[in-house]
C-alpha cells in the first residue's frame, strides 16, 4: 500500500512522492525513502556548489573547492554513519557535500564560502567550512592533508579508552595519501585496532598529480594489507554501494578494528576555483568523467526504478534552485566579522 | 531598471579578458546565475554568469574583443525594475595605458602594480604579463594603525636622548639652556645640533665654551613661536635649497590673446560651471602639455639616477590661514581647461578651510606658483623637493611691444622656472619654457575649453 | 632592460642556474607537468626533462628528506614546498637534519639544498594559505633565509642562492608575484647573500623592511615626503645572515627607527633587529624603536575585514612615521 511522504529535507520544500516498500537489491536498512532523500541532498548540493563557482567568477567568493563527481561517495557513506548514530567524522576539504548533508542549512555554507558573521565553522577566521562542527560531529582544522588522519585515530582511541563505542571516518584523497602520517595513522590503528575507517576519495589528481605519479599502485585498497586490515575498492559514483560499504565497514571498526575504504570518483571540476585542469587533463577525458556524474546518473536510476518521476526530479531541482538562492541573498546581507574580534580566543578561556 | 556589467574581476584574471562568446543574444530573457557570456583569460575560459533576473539590452563588447577588468561589457535590464541584489561590483576605474612612445624606465626596485589580482588564495598565474604598469600611489583603506608602541609622551622633564646626551657632552653644551622643540618639548637631536651651530663663531674656539646667552625678547624684539606648519616648511625650503644645486630662468610670454578669450567666455563660464575662470587653468594646461613632452622636467633626482615621474600631477601653491600648502592636481593633462578650472577651485576651496586629505597633498610631480597674483613680475621661486623644477606664472602688464617692427600694446607675462641643475641644463630647461611660452601664446578664440 | 614581474625573475634564476650546473634539479608538488601552482617552474620540465623536474607525492617531510639525502651524493636539489604553511610536516627533516649535517660531520658533508618557500598573506589565504615562517629558521644556526621584494633582487639572490654550498630557506612573497614589476638587466648577474639594500635615502627616520612591506614602505615614504619627513628605506633583502652594518649606519645617520615587518611581532625578525640598535647604536638613537607589524594572532584570519585589521599597509605606516617624526 503506497504511502505519501513529503521528502522535505533542509530547503528542499515538499515535493510528494509515492514510496513503494524496499524493493530487492537494496542493501539492509535502505529504503527507497533514504534514496530520494539522497537525492534531494544531490541536488541541493549540486546546486550550492555551482552557485559558489559563479560567485568566484563574480568576485564574492575568494576560494571553493568542488566536490561535483564525489557526491554519491560522499552522501552514501555518511548516510551510513546518521543511520548508525554513534560516528564521528574528520573530513577534507572537498568535502562539501558530507559536511552540508551533515545538516548544515544552505544559508550557513553560503555565510562560509562568504566569509561572514556567524559562519558556523570558525566564525570566517578560516577557508570555508574549516574548523569544528561538533553540532554535527565533524572537525576539520587545517588544509595540511594527512594531518587529520593521526588527530581521527586519537580521537578514536579516546572514545575507546571511555568505553564508548563511537566509530571514527577520517576522509582524504588519494594525493593525502602519500603523507608520511597517513601511514603512521595507519600504521598505529591497525595496531591498536583502533575503531576508525579510513575513506580515500580517490578521484585519480592530486591537484595536477595523476595517481600513478602519486603512487607505484593502482590498487590504493590493497596497502591496508600492510598495516594489517581489511581494505576494498568501492565504485565511489554508486550512492547505494557507497552506503553499504560503510555500514559493513562500521560494524567491523566497532568490533575488530581499522577498514580502509578506496571509493573511486571522478573529480569533474579543477582542484579549487584557482586551478586550471585543461593544463593537465583533456577535454575527452573529462567529457567521459561527466558522463558518469553521479548525479544525474542517480536521478536516471531512480526514475527508472519508477521511483521517481520526472516532473518529481524537476520539482526537487526547482526546490534545491530556491533554497540556494534564498541562502544567497541572506548571506550576501550578513554582515562582515567586527574588526576587534580578531584578537578573540587565540586561546582557551 | 538599465544597468552596465562590467567584466568583473576574478581571482585568477589578470587586467584583462577576451569575449570569447555571447550565450545570449540583445532582447533574451537572462536568469540570474545563469551563464551569460564566455570570457577568456590566460587561455582558462571562464562562464561569466548574469547577474540578474531579467533581460539583455545591449552587448558592448563584442566576441574577439579584448576589454580590462571592470570594463563595461552589456547593458541588462532587471525584470521587475528593482535593483537586483547582487549585482556585479563597480570595478576600480581603469588606468589609462602607458603614454605612446617609449616606456619611461622604471627602476630596478620597479613598483606594485595597481588593479590586478596579485594570485588566488590557493594559486593562480599567468604567462605573459601585458597589463601596463602604473606607478605606486598610496590608497589603501584605512583601518586604525596597529600600535606597537609604548607611552610616548615624555614630558618636559624626560630624560634626554642618548643622541642629544652624547652631542651635548660633546660639545659642551648644558641642556638647562636649549629649548626643546619635540613632543612634550623635549630636547630632539636636531634642537642640540641648531643649538651648537647658532653659538659658534669661527674666532671663538676657546678651551671652555661659554654657554650660549639666549636675547631676552625686550622692547626692541617679540619672539613668535613656531606653528608646526612654519617649522616644517622652514625644513622643507633648508632641504631643498641645501641639497638641490638650483639654477633659474625667466621668459616672457604674450598673453594678448589669452587675456582675450578670457574676457570673452568668462562671464558665460561662470553662469554654467559656477566657477570664476582665471589665467590659472590655461597655464596649467599648458604646462601639463608641456611636461608630456619634456619628461625629465617632471622628475626627481634619485641619487644614481633620475627618476622619471609617469604620471604629470601638478602641485598649485596656496595661501591657507595656517601657511603655505601644495595641494595636487593628479593626471592634470587628462583634464580639459573646464575641469582643471572645476579641480583647482575645489582645491583652493578646501585649502582654506583646512579639509585637504593626505590624497589631496601627495604625489606632485611639479609645482605651479601664481607669484603675479600678489603683483610680482619676477621671481627665483624655491623648488618643492624632491621635484626637478618650479614654475611661477608673474602678473600681466600691458606693455609696450615691438611686432613686426612697429609698436604695439601688449598683455606680456613672465613665467619664471626653478630647476635642478643635476637633472637639466640649460638647453631643457629653456626648451621647456619655449614649450610652455608657445602653447600660452597661441592661447585665443578657438581654444577649447572642454 | 626588460621589465619583468616577481614570478618571471624566479623561472629566469632557475632555468639560468640549471643550464649551467648539470646538478641541480627541482623537486616539488605540481613543479613538473603544471609548471607550478603559481607558474614559477612553468616550462622547465619541456627543457630540462622529468629527472630533473619531478613531480613528487604530496609529502613536505619526504620532499626534505630526499633532498637532503640527494644532496649529501653530491646533486644540488631545489625542493619547493608549495605554500610556507605546509613546510611544518617537514620541520624534522629541516632544523633537525638539514640545518645540522655539516656542523654534525665536521664539515665533511655539503648540504648545497635551496627550499623555495611562498609566503605571505594580503591575497584571503586565510589560517593555511598566509603563514610568515621566517623568524624560525631565521632562529637556526645552519640555515641562511633570503627574503627578496623585487624581481631584480629575486633574481640576483636565488642564483647566489643555488651556487651556495649551504642549506638556504628562500622565501617569495606570493602577493609580489604579479604585483611587483621591476628592470632586469641582460646578462649574467648575482647578488651577494647578506647584502641589504637602501632603497631610498633620508635624514629623518629609518624604515628596516623586507617582502611585500618594503613596498608599501616606500609608498609610505612618498606620502610623507611632501610633509617634511624624509624617510631613508632599508630593504634587509637577506635576514639571516644580516647585514648589520647597513642597518646601523643607516640608524646612526637619522636616529629614528622603524622596523616594519608582515610576520608576527612578537620574536620576529624585527626583534632581533632591535636588539641590535639597542647594543651597538644606542649613543646615536634620538626616539625609541619602534615596530609595526602582524599583531600576535594565527596568520591570518579569511574575512576580509579581518585580514585588513592584521596586515600592515601603506596608511598605517604612514601614521607610524608621523608618530617617530613627532617625537
Amino acid at each position: 500500500m503506497p504511502r505519501k511522504k513529503s521528502t522535505g529535507s533542509k530547503g528542499s520544500g515538499d515535493a510528494e512522492v509515492a514510496i513503494a516498500e524496499p524493493i530487492e537489491g537494496l542493501p539492509e536498512g535502505l529504503t527507497t525513502g533514504d534514496l530520494v532523500e539522497s537525492y534531494t541532498q544531490m541536488l541541493l548540493v549540486r546546486t550550492m556548489d555551482e552557485r559558489i563557482w559563479a560567485l568566484n567568477r563574480q568576485g564574492k567568493v575568494p576560494i571553493a573547492a568542488s566536490c561535483q563527481g564525489h557526491e554519491a561517495a560522499q552522501l552514501g557513506s555518511l548516510l551510513a554513519a546518521q543511520k548508525d548514530g554513534r560516528c564521528f567524522l574528520f573530513p577534507y576539504y572537498r568535502d562539501l557535500g558530507l559536511k552540508m548533508a551533515a545538516g548544515l542549512t544552505p544559508t550557513q555554507v553560503m555565510l562560509s564560502f562568504m566569509g561572514k558573521e556567524g559562519e558556523p565553522y570558525s566564525n570566517a577566521r578560516q577557508f570555508p567550512m574549516q574548523g569544528a562542527d561538533l553540532d554535527h560531529n565533524i572537525i576539520q582544522i587545517s588544509n595540511v592533508v594527512g594531518a587529520g588522519l593521526t588527530q581521527a585515530v586519537g580521537y578514536a582511541l579516546a572514545c575507546r579508552m571511555q568505553d564508548d563505542d563511537t566509530v571514527v571516518l577520517t576522509y582524504f584523497g588519494d594525493g593525502a595519501s602519500s603523507q608520511g602520517e597517513a601511514h603512521e595513522a595507519m600504521n598505529f590503528a591497525g595496531v591498536h585496532r583502533v575503531p576508525v575507517i579510513f575513506i580515500c576519495e580517490n578521484n585519480h589528481y592530486a591537484i595536477s598529480v595523476p595517481q600513478h605519479r602519486q603512487m607505484a599502485t593502482d590498487d590504493l585498497a590493497s596497502r591496508a594489507q600492510g598495516y594489517g586490515f581489511p581494505g576494498f575498492t568501492v565504485d565511489g559514483m554508486d550512492l547505494i554501494r557507497c552506503y553499504e560499504a560503510t555500514r559493513e565497514a562500521i560494524t567491523h571498526a566497532r568490533t575488530q578494528g581499522p577498514v580502509l575504504l578506496e571509493m573511486q570518483v571522478e573529480r569533474l571540476m579543477p582542484h579549487t576555483t584557482d586551478d586550471d585542469h585543461l593544463r593537465y587533463r583533456t577535454q575527452e577525458e573529462l567529457d567521459a568523467a561527466h558522463q558518469r556524474d553521479p548525479v544525474s546518473n542517480f536521478g536516471a536510476e531512480l526514475i527508472a526504478r519508477g521511483i521517481i518521476t520526472p516532473e518529481n526530479s524537476d520539482a526537487i531541482k526547482a526546490e534545491a534552485l530556491k533554497a540556494v538562492n534564498e541562502a544567497t541573498d541572506a548571506a550576501e546581507s550578513a554582515p562582515l566579522p567586527d574588526p576587534s574580534t580578531m584578537w578573540d580566543r587565540v586561546y582557551s578561556e | 531598471m538599465a544597468m552596465i556589467l562590467e567584466l568583473p574581476h576574478v581571482g585568477e584574471s589578470v587586467v584583462e579578458g577576451t569575449i570569447g562568446k555571447w550565450l545570449k543574444q540583445p532582447g533574451d530573457t537572462l536568469t540570474r546565475f545563469e551563464p551569460l557570456v564566455e570570457v577568456i583569460t590566460d587561455k582558462v575560459t571562464m562562464e561569466v554568469p548574469s547577474p540578474i533576473d531579467g533581460s539583455l539590452l545591449k552587448i558592448l563588447a563584442q566576441e574577439g574583443e579584448t576589454v580590462p577588468m571592470g570594463a563595461p561589457i552589456a547593458e541588462i535590464e532587471t525584470a521587475d525594475g528593482s535593483n537586483g541584489a547582487a549585482l556585479v561590483p563597480a570595478a576600480e576605474p581603469t588606468p589609462a595605458p602607458a603614454a605612446a612612445g617609449q616606456p619611461a624606465p622604471v627602476g630596478t626596485t620597479g613598483y606594485l602594480v595597481k588593479n590586478i589580482n596579485p594570485v588566488g588564495p590557493t594559486g593562480g598565474g599567468v604567462e605573459a604579463e601585458q597589463e601596463s604598469p602604473i606607478p605606486a600611489q598610496a590608497q589603501q583603506q584605512a583601518p586604525p594603525p596597529t600600535d606597537q608602541s609604548t607611552a610616548e609622551a615624555p614630558g618636559g622633564a624626560s630624560r634626554p636622548s642618548p643622541a642629544v646626551r652624547r652631542l651635548a657632552r660633546e660639545h659642551g653644551v648644558d641642556l638647562a639652556q636649549v629649548s626643546g622643540t619635540g613632543l612634550g618639548g623635549r630636547i630632539t637631536r636636531d634642537d642640540l645640533i641648531r643649538h651648537v651651530e647658532a653659538k659658534s663663531t669661527p674666532a671663538e674656539t676657546t678651551a671652555k665654551p661659554q654657554p650660549p646667552r639666549q636675547p631676552d625678547a625686550g622692547a626692541d624684539e617679540q619672539h613668535v613661536p613656531l606653528t608646526p606648519v612654519r617649522r616644517m616648511i622652514a625644513d622643507a625650503m633648508v632641504r631643498s635649497v641645501s641639497q638641490i644645486p638650483h639654477a633659474w630662468s625667466t621668459i616672457e610670454v604674450d598673453v594678448t590673446g589669452l587675456v582675450a578669450l578670457r574676457t570673452q567666455v568668462r562671464t558665460a563660464f561662470e553662469q554654467r560651471e559656477g566657477v570664476d575662470l582665471t589665467y590659472m587653468p590655461f597655464a596649467i594646461k599648458a604646462l601639463a602639455e608641456s611636461l608630456k613632452e619634456h619628461p625629465t622636467v617632471n622628475a626627481s633626482w634619485g641619487g644614481d639616477k633620475i627618476i622619471l615621474k609617469r604620471r604629470i600631477n601638478v602641485g598649485i601653491a596656496v595661501a591657507a590661514p595656517y601657511g603655505l600648502v601644495v595641494p595636487v592636481i593628479h593626471d592634470a593633462d587628462r583634464l580639459s581647461i573646464a575641469g582643471l578650472a572645476t579641480a583647482l577651485r575645489d582645491l583652493t576651496q578646501r585649502a582654506r578651510q583646512n579639509k585637504l586629505t593626505i590624497e589631496d597633498v601627495q604625489g606632485g610631480t611639479f609645482t605651479l606658483n601664481n607669484t603675479g597674483a600678489l603683483g610680482s613680475t619676477i621671481s627665483y621661486p624655491i623648488i618643492n623637493h624632491p621635484q626637478a623644477a618650479i614654475l611661477t606664472t608673474e602678473a600681466i602688464q600691458k606693455r609696450a611691444m615691438v611686432r613686426d617692427d612697429a609698436i604695439a600694446i601688449r598683455s606680456m607675462m613672465n613665467i619664471c622656472m626653478a630647476f635642478d641643475h643635476r637633472i637639466n641644463d640649460g638647453a631643457e630647461s629653456g626648451a621647456f619654457l619655449q614649450a610652455v611660452k608657445s602653447r600660452l601664446e597661441s592661447m585665443g578664440p578657438d581654444t577649447p575649453l572642454y | 632592460m626588460a621589465v619583468k614581474n616577481v614570478i618571471e625573475a624566479v623561472r629566469e634564476a632557475l632555468r639560468e642556474e640549471m643550464q649551467r650546473d648539470p646538478k641541480v634539479f627541482i623537486m616539488g608538488e605540481d613543479v613538473g607537468q603544471r609548471g607550478g601552482v603559481f607558474l614559477a617552474t612553468q616550462g622547465l620540465i619541456d627543457e630540462f626533462g622529468e629527472s630533473r623536474v619531478i613531480d613528487t607525492p604530496l609529502a613536505e617531510a619526504s620532499i626534505m628528506g630526499i633532498a637532503l639525502g640527494a644532496a649529501f651524493r653530491g646533486m644540488r636539489p631545489i625542493p619547493e614546498v608549495q605554500f610556507s604553511d605546509f613546510i611544518w610536516p617537514a620541520m624534522n627533516q629541516l632544523i633537525g637534519e638539514t640545518a645540522r649535517a655539516c656542523y654534525g660531520s665536521n664539515g665533511v658533508l655539503q648540504v648545497p639544498v635551496v627550499i623555495r618557500v611562498p609566503y605571505g598573506g594580503g591575497i584571503r589565504g586565510g589560517l593555511f594559505h598566509s603563514q610568515n615562517v621566517e623568524s624560525i629558521f631565521f632562529h637556526t644556526p645552519g640555515l641562511k633565509v633570503i627574503a627578496p621584494a623585487t624581481p631584480y633582487d629575486i633574481k640576483g639572490l636565488l642564483k647566489s642562492a643555488i651556487r651556495d654550498n649551504s642549506p638556504v630557506v628562500f622565501l617569495e612573497h606570493k602577493k609580489t608575484y604579479r604585483l611587483v614589476r621591476g628592470e632586469l638587466p641582460e646578462g649574467e648577474y648575482t647578488i651577494p647573500i647578506g647584502q641589504a639594500d637602501v632603497k631610498r635615502a633620508g635624514e629623518h627616520i629609518t624604515i628596516v623592511s623586507y617582502g611585500l612591506m618594503l613596498h608599501y614602505c616606500l609608498e609610505a615614504a612618498e606620502a610623507v615626503a611632501g610633509e617634511g619627513i624624509d624617510v631613508e628605506v632599508v630593504d634587509l633583502r637577506t635576514l639571516k645572515p644580516l647585514d648589520t652594518e647597513t642597518v646601523l649606519n643607516s640608524v646612526k645617520k637619522t636616529g629614528k627607527l622603524l622596523i616594519v615587518h608582515e610576520d608576527n611581532v612578537t620574536g620576529g625578525v624585527g626583534a632581533e633587529i632591535a636588539a641590535l640598535v639597542a647594543d651597538e647604536a644606542f649613543e646615536y638613537l634620538d626616539g625609541p624603536v619602534r615596530r609595526l607589524c602582524g599583531p600576535d594572532v594565527p596568520t591570518m584570519p579569511f574575512a576580509q575585514t579581518l585580514e585588513d585589521e592584521y596586515m600592515p599597509n601603506t596608511d598605517k605606516i604612514v601614521e607610524a612615521l608621523r608618530r617617530q617624526a613627532a617625537y
